[in-house]
């Protein structure tokens, strides 16, 4: 047991080392597809317009750095003139130099758009990440990306296979997973792997919340468009609440233990998500993750309006507690209760923005520093893990759940396709009943 | 504009058309039904308290002579506020949280929702839990912007058909002095303070349920501490200097910028100074750093769980107008 969790660690810390430690410095003509040495501008495309997309965007261009949005891609047209208006208000047509030819839509707009640029920024519903991704990687451009990864086992293979490949062309690749760029966490975490509260050997996880938007439908709509503007509901785009959302938390556990769990369990279902507009995602997971040297994490996420909400993660080691929570807070205790770490959140920096300021930093002076895409794809495929087992009601181990040939992609992507999960003549969906439903 | 209406809001009854039949009718209005009382929220179990809280002058702000004072308390200046109730406690999750999930208030509610109430304006999801572990029930609902507190008190007037809205900052400082002149309604020295607020030596850094405390001498619990409370006006440091001398009216700084704007009565973090009756607050966009959306959300502030509502109601109600001019100001983008 204890050789194989030291090499997890090891493996694990390895990973981390590249991501936070920075030491190859390359000269720009080093990096295919960075911006051309006698230049200083740096071009960036938009992949996804939405709330989360254009945000990152204005991130971006905050870094202070020259930047210019040169490109957007989104399969809506609306979308993308909303997104481009307000780059346009706030930053001026110097910097958002996005012409129509140059405004692309449709399920394929994002390989023109990831042309134009040296950076993409892809921010698009999660299940086409692998694809736009792997698309980016190809074309040699540096990437910043939305959690989670990928939707299914399918895209996550792809998806490692791309950070490899990203990793062999010296690609940075920030993925948006920002409590990792978050000083609360990131002092805290590292305390702990000093050893402040020993061994870590439980833990729980949560988020605990009150559910997201719904977009209804609208007369005229295809299914395919339907299920596009309602992303959320349908998990070949989304993932389901506890890939899309509680990734976060279960991330940080991965994060705090140093190394993936080789199982899960659980249970979840539908009880209060029960309208035409909730698609077929739960609206409760409870999992059990179990790790390599018998660690068990319990992580629970539920959108519940009406009953207490919880959004933190607490961790027991063989010296003492920790509790963290993304408002800047992150505690520890040693064995007799005693406080002995208590992070001062107060100013600290927005983590969002700090993803993107340690991106362009590295891209400005020719570093490659990020990559953050096999850890992503790796905490985004422990929530699948755990989707598949409430789904099945299975134990699922890792080797089976990475392995799933079950794809939650469509045959065909244009308007007129019709998804997987249908409707029935009611117009309710069909949704996972353990014991029943398959998932690898 | 905004000013014009506000005033007609507040005073209305100062109307000098038919002026003796206004006193009359307003005298009769108060001596019967200017009473504490309960407002129930139609098909559910739902209800809050309201306290009144007489016409009368006091004296607003500070003096240079408290030790305390802040630049920003002085001059301290006459004021003469008009009749109103006031929450007898700060809003809960429990009802606010019905207006922020449309679903949860059909599923908790006996009757259908109706179409008006269906088209309120509710707040966008929160991205980060806005309970931030404090918990829900009887608690103070926390983290909104003044926007969505005004729509807020929209919801309410929809439910109820009565007109709540924010106070001002005036009122608010009437209300919470309940006609005394010292730094707390109970006097100078904070040594009983824990009596009444919870504050940052007491409060072990969280939020805590409504009413736990003694009230003011009018009623109002948690009005200092717990959790801070929206008014309706524009903050500026030096609104008190051309009141200097003079007995001003229902004053109220009309908001046309979205910050700074002003905040009332301390919260679970704040020191014992920061909880006079006299101590000004002001929101900043800094509260709004860790949102990753862009524009800015205009409903929430993820870095401000100290933050709640109070209502209050005038007892003189505006024109059917004139309150959906209120509560139908467009929020202002925030980049």
């Amino acid at each position: 047991m204890k050789p194989s969790r030291n090499n997890s660690r090891r493996d694990f810390m390895k990973t981390a080392t590249l991501a936070t430690a920075g030491a190859t410095v390359l000269s720009p003509f080093s990096i295919p597809g960075a911006y051309a040495a006698g230049s200083d501008v740096i071009k960036i495309a938009l992949i996804g317009c939405g709330g989360r997309g254009t945000g990152a965007t204005f991130q971006a261009f905050e870094t202070g750095h020259n930047i210019k949005l040169v490109a957007m891609a989104d399969a809506f047209k609306d979308r993308l003139e909303d997104s481009y208006s307000k780059f346009l208000r706030k930053f001026g047509k110097e910097k958002v130099d996005v012409p129509e030819e140059r405004k692309f839509i449709g399920f394929d707009a994002y390989k023109h758009a990831i042309k134009e640029a040296d950076v993409v920024i892809i921010a698009t519903p999660p299940g086409f990440r692998p694809y736009h991704f792997e698309e980016a990687v190809r074309q040699n451009k540096q990437v910043f990306m939305e959690k989670p990864v990928a939707t299914d086992a399918i895209g996550i293979r792809k998806v490692l296979a791309v950070a490899e490949e990203a990793r062999s062309k010296k690609l940075n690749v920030v993925v948006g997973l920002q409590r990792r760029y978050q000083d609360s966490y990131v002092e805290t975490i590292k305390k702990i792997h000093d050893g402040a509260i020993g061994d870590i050997v439980g833990g729980q996880v949560f988020w605990n919340g009150g559910g997201v938007w719904v977009r209804e439908r609208q007369p005229g709509q295809t299914e395919m468009e339907y299920q596009m503007r309602n992303w959320y509901y349908f998990n070949w785009l989304c993932g389901d609440h506890i890939v899309e959302q509680h990734v976060h938390n279960i991330d940080v556990a991965n994060w705090v233990k140093g190394s993936y769990p080789v199982k899960a369990e659980g249970t979840g279902g539908r009880l209060v998500r029960k309208g035409k507009d909730n698609g077929e995602i739960f609206d409760h997971h409870v999992v059990l993750f179990t790790y390599d040297d018998g660690t068990v994490i319990h992580s629970e996420c539920r959108h519940f309006p009406g009953v207490h909400n919880r959004v933190d993660e607490t961790f027991q080691g063989t010296k003492g507690r920790c509790f963290m929570h993304a408002g800047n807070h992150g505690t520890l205790w040693d064995a007799g209760g005693n406080e002995i770490y208590k992070h001062n959140g107060e100013n600290n920096p927005n983590p969002y923005q700090t993803e993107h300021n340690e991106l362009f930093a590295a891209i400005a002076k020719g570093e490659y520093k990020f990559a953050d895409a096999e850890n992503a794809a790796k905490s985004t495929m422990t929530a699948i893990m755990g989707r598949y087992a409430t789904y099945s009601g299975k134990v699922i181990s890792w080797e089976e759940a990475l392995n799933s040939e079950v794809s939650l992609m469509p045959e065909q992507l244009n308007w007129d396709a019709k998804p997987r999960v249908l409707p029935n003549e009611d117009g309710y969906y069909p949704y996972a009943i353990p014991g029943k439903t398959k998932v690898i | 504009m905004f000013r014009k209406r506000i005033y007609a809001l507040l005073t209305f009854a100062g109307c000098s058309v038919a002026f003796l039949t206004i006193t009359a009718w307003a005298s009769r209005l108060q001596k019967d039904t200017f009473e504490p009382y309960t407002q129930k929220i139609r098909g559910t179990s739902a209800a809050f308290d309201m306290i009144p809280i007489p016409e009368g002058t006091y004296r607003m702000g500070s003096t240079e002579d408290n030790p305390h004072h802040k630049k920003d308390e002085i001059p301290q200046h006459k004021v003469k506020i008009a009749p109103f109730w006031m929450g007898a406690h700060e809003v809960t999750w429990d009802i606010y949280e019905m207006f922020l999930n449309k679903g949860y208030e059909q599923s908790v509610s006996d009757t259908p929702l109706t179409d008006e109430v269906d088209a309120v304006s509710r707040p966008t999801t929160p991205y980060l839990d806005m309970t931030f572990g404090m918990g829900k029930e009887n608690m103070p609902a926390i983290g909104m912007t003044q926007y969505n507190a005004i729509q807020f008190c929209k919801w309410l007037y929809t439910k109820t058909g009565v007109f709540y809205r924010l106070p001002t900052e005036a009122e608010w400082e009437y209300a919470c002095r309940a006609g005394s002149t010292s730094s707390y309604f109970f006097g100078n020295s904070p040594e009983k303070l824990a009596d009444y607020a919870w504050y940052a030596n007491n409060s072990d850094d969280k939020t805590h349920p409504i009413g736990q405390k003694k009230p003011n001498p009018w009623g109002l619990y948690d009005i200092l501490g717990n959790v801070m409370e929206w008014t309706v006006d524009q903050y500026a440091p030096e609104s008190y200097t051309k009141y200097a001398g003079k007995t001003v009216n229902n004053p109220v700084a009309e908001a046309t910028e979205l910050y700074p704007r002003v905040i009332r009565g301390g919260s679970y973090k704040s020191s014992a100074e920061d909880l006079r009756s006299a101590k000004r607050f002001a929101s900043t966009p800094d509260w709004k750093k860790i949102d990753p959306q862009m524009p800015k959300s205009n409903w929430w502030f993820p870095e401000a769980p100290f933050l709640g509502i109070r209502v209050v109601r005038p007892l003189n109600p505006p024109s059917e107008e004139e309150i959906m001019n209120y509560y139908n100001q467009p929020p202002i983008e925030d980049y």
